[in-house]
């Protein structure tokens, strides 16, 4: 594994381009919560022609929905969720501005596209392992949409965040390299 | 006659949600231990080791091992010498569930209805239960929390017999492929063979459910879990789906008597945190 590189969310311009396929990265910062239904009502508003609950502007989007927090924890188990069922929403939050997303598995030809237009990485995080990553997670607060739960729009505070970029702003695509050498059929 | 109060049926059932979510199987934790040893990708290594780190934490602090506590599913094996007193069986069993998901802090994940509302129930009810009669006067419960990731991946075929072995086998790998990171690898795939659709979908689900360390009772199928087994980990898919040989810890298979006209073919694939608990009433 290459060295970790330690960035900072929101992000900007040269920091998204700047995360290349196969980059180990300690994410700290402000990221954003948000799953099918928080995805599905952010691209209802702007279909609607309304004005959305936040800023996506540089936002770096966590595809989750944690286990509820104990009291006096700041959150539950809390690993990403699949990414493909939010690519139907996809490009027209990149098109809002969100410079990064992390979830885990494939993604559609359209979305690369979309973040190769508007220099957008995608970063896994490990499924399945969310009580460790809770760990990186200092902060949990509802920003919109708190009815729908585990589904709800929120901010969270990370501090070491572990994640890889698996494609980056080029298109390059970690999963492919990743894989190639051990296909042996 | 032995009877057994339904709430004995809804503590056990609490206990076991909080136990299966928070607690990795000792064969599937050992399975990757052994994993850790001969996965040659140093980033797959890499994803093992935060695996089992994963495990310890969620043991040690009661937390779910992953945030998708899933769907509950709840297989039942009742002795035909069994009354169940004090209650509907059904009902006991959605109680523990939420009981269990409530009080042990586990996520709600499932809703009330399919397309046109989608609202989440609140409490992890209604459970999917497989009950079955089986001879004796003890209950058998056994809980596979399952989660979408994995679930969502899940293929059945119906095939016909001259399609064979070798369309059993590329069923297996067509599923694997395409579930690749999405379903948390290692997986466990459970395969079901035979039957009628709905049949071999319970035997899929039933193998995926299975112990890794279990083998199937007739050699031949046995020997076919371990030649899919080696199949599936020379795609390459590994842990997380980041490379490797790891792709899956067992494929575990179930069959059935069939049709003469039939061989339906079902891929049940599950996530890494092959979480199932057990408990004898």
């Amino acid at each position: 594994m290459s060295a970790q590189k330690h960035v900072t969310a929101p992000f900007d311009d040269a920091t998204a381009r700047s995360l290349r396929a196969g980059d180990s990265v300690l994410l700290s910062g402000t990221i954003i919560a948000a799953r099918d239904a928080a995805h599905k009502e952010l691209v209802e508003t702007l279909r609607r022609g309304e004005k959305l609950p936040i800023d996506l502007r540089g936002a770096v989007v966590y595809y989750v929905g944690p286990a509820p927090a104990k009291p006096g924890q700041p959150i539950g188990s809390a690993g990403p969720t699949t990414s493909g069922r939010m690519d139907a929403y996809t490009p027209a939050l990149i098109e809002q501005g969100i410079k990064g997303m992390i979830g885990k598995g494939y993604r559609k030809p359209e979305v690369v596209e979309a973040m190769k237009k508007h220099g957008v990485p995608y970063l896994a995080a490990v499924g399945g392992v969310g009580a460790l990553i809770a760990r990186s997670i200092k902060k949990y607060e509802v920003l919109a949409y708190e009815e729908l739960g585990p589904e709800a729009l929120a901010a969270m505070k990370v501090e070491n965040f572990p994640a890889i970029v698996v494609i980056d702003a080029d298109g390059n695509d970690y999963y492919e390299q990743g894989q190639t050498p051990y296909r042996k059929i | 006659m032995r009877e057994i109060p339904s709430e004995s049926i809804t503590k056990a059932v609490a206990e076991l949600a909080v136990r299966a979510n928070c607690v990795l199987p000792e064969d599937v934790r050992d399975g990757f231990k052994k994993a850790l040893r001969i996965e040659p990708s140093p980033v797959g290594r890499d994803v093992l080791g935060q695996i089992l780190q994963n495990a310890d934490i969620a043991r040690l602090e009661s937390m779910p091992i992953c945030q998708d506590t899933g769907l509950a599913v709840v297989f039942a094996d009742i002795g035909q010498d069994v009354r169940i007193a004090g209650g509907d069986f059904e009902e006991a069993v959605h109680e523990g569930i939420r009981r269990g998901y409530t009080d042990g802090w586990l996520r709600k994940s499932v809703v009330a209805e399919p397309l046109f509302e989608r609202k989440n129930t609140g409490d992890n009810t209604p459970a999917v239960i497989h009950a079955r009669i089986v001879p004796g006067d003890r209950l058998r419960l056994r809980l596979a929390p399952k989660g979408a990731g994995s679930e969502n991946k899940g293929l059945l075929r119906m095939l016909v017999p001259a399609d064979g072995l070798e369309g059993v086998k590329k069923t297996v790998l067509d599923a694997v492929i395409a579930a690749g990171p999405n379903s948390c690898p290692p997986m466990i795939v459970g395969v079901g063979i035979g039957g009628n659709m709905e049949v071999a979908c319970l035997c899929a689900k039933r193998a995926c459910a299975r112990d890794v360390l279990s083998k199937n009772p007739d050699p031949r199928y046995a020997a076919l879990e371990e030649e899919l087994l080696a199949l599936v980990n020379k795609t390459g898919i590994g842990p997380a789906g980041l490379g490797g040989e790891t792709t899956a810890l067992k494929v575990n298979v179930e069959w059935r008597p069939t049709h003469i006209a039939s061989l339906p073919v079902a891929v049940n694939i599950n996530c890494h945190a092959a979480r199932h608990a057990e408990a004898i009433l």
